[in-house]
């Protein structure tokens, strides 16, 4: 059933093999990790993986920052100051 | 002394250069279309990192979070009517800076669609899916047919380990958790969601390197000199 659907896809939409290694050699210039390593034996799995890995870090660090400011606004003339002050410095 | 604009369009122009020596031999037929699907498209890495997107993310995310009633002054008096936006501090914070962000993408791509029709305005969202039947439909072949074609071979070019065809068991479970991890691509095929994965890392990098410059800045440390962050004193 699989194979018969996937095939069924490639000849509606006409993605092919090559389309989606492109795509994930180009994801894989994005990676922070695999990047530094140059290894051309990364296989597309692994790529897909650290994606997975790198996107979830990055919502984490994304929630630790919004706590942050989150606290950091909190005080409102803290929060008036620095924004008066950086509207002022551009 | 260019404006903005000016500027985007020739680092669309210099990359396209960059990229139509490479890519003309192959696609000799589709030469005019693939330039114009280029220009369209945006290399997502680049686009998210022009210090034109910068300023204009840190600027709506001030605006957006000023906007917000997160500090116990005199205005936020009862706890009753307010019960919707606190529910958390953060999240309400982290909502509002992926609403910017999706905004900042000018909803050329799927998530930030996605995530600007997910917030809060669900009464809206029964007319607006109604009424987006035409533009939305407009908007989708643009995402869609950036997608289907993309011709960037950077210069380290590297490749990937052959795949067990495309509909590899591995491969195909692990596009479908990435597709679980972006906003509105959990039932997409394959190559939309990696293309959108590719756009939505190079979002999320930006939106962490101005909040952190935000934060940076709100802490009063002298971030004057913060080499990336270029937040009050770029002058371009």
């Amino acid at each position: 059933m699989s194979s018969r659907r996937s095939r069924r896809q490639s000849a509606s939409s006409g993605i092919t093999d090559d389309q989606i290694a492109d795509l994930v050699s180009r994801l894989q210039q994005l990676l922070p990790e695999i990047r530094s390593r140059r290894s051309d034996k990364v296989s597309a799995a692994m790529v897909l993986q650290e994606t997975c890995s790198y996107i979830r870090s990055l919502h984490r660090e994304v929630d630790d920052l919004s706590e942050r400011l989150s606290e950091l606004l909190a005080t409102s003339d803290n929060a008036q100051a620095a924004i008066i002050r950086s509207l002022l410095t551009q | 002394m260019e404006t903005p604009m000016t500027a985007m369009v020739s680092d669309a122009a210099v990359g396209t250069d960059r990229r139509r020596s490479g890519r003309l031999r192959r696609n000799k037929k589709h030469r005019a279309q693939l330039v114009q699907r280029e220009a369209e498209e945006g290399r997502s890495h680049e686009r998210w990192r022009s210090e034109l997107q910068h300023k204009l993310y840190s600027a709506k995310l001030m605006e957006a979070l000023a906007r917000l009633r997160l500090a116990g002054d005199g205005g936020g008096g009862g706890g009753g009517e307010e019960v919707r936006v606190v529910p958390t501090r953060g999240r309400t914070v982290r909502d509002a800076a992926d609403r910017a962000l999706a905004f900042a993408a000018k909803g050329r791509t799927r998530w930030s669609r996605a995530v600007l029709m997910t917030t809060a305005n669900r009464v809206k969202l029964k007319f607006r899916r109604i009424r987006a039947g035409g533009g939305k439909g407009r908007l989708g072949v643009t995402g869609a047919g950036g997608g289907r074609w993309m011709g960037r071979k950077g210069k380290g070019k590297v490749s990937v380990g052959r795949l067990r065809g495309k509909g590899s068991a591995g491969v195909r479970r692990k596009v479908r958790e990435l597709g679980s991890l972006v906003p509105g691509c959990r039932v997409e095929p394959m190559n939309v969601v990696l293309e959108e994965a590719t756009d939505y890392i190079a979002a999320l990098e930006m939106q962490v390197r101005t909040m952190s410059a935000l934060a940076q800045l709100l802490s009063g440390g002298d971030s004057d000199a913060a080499p990336a962050a270029g937040h009050g004193h770029t002058s371009s």
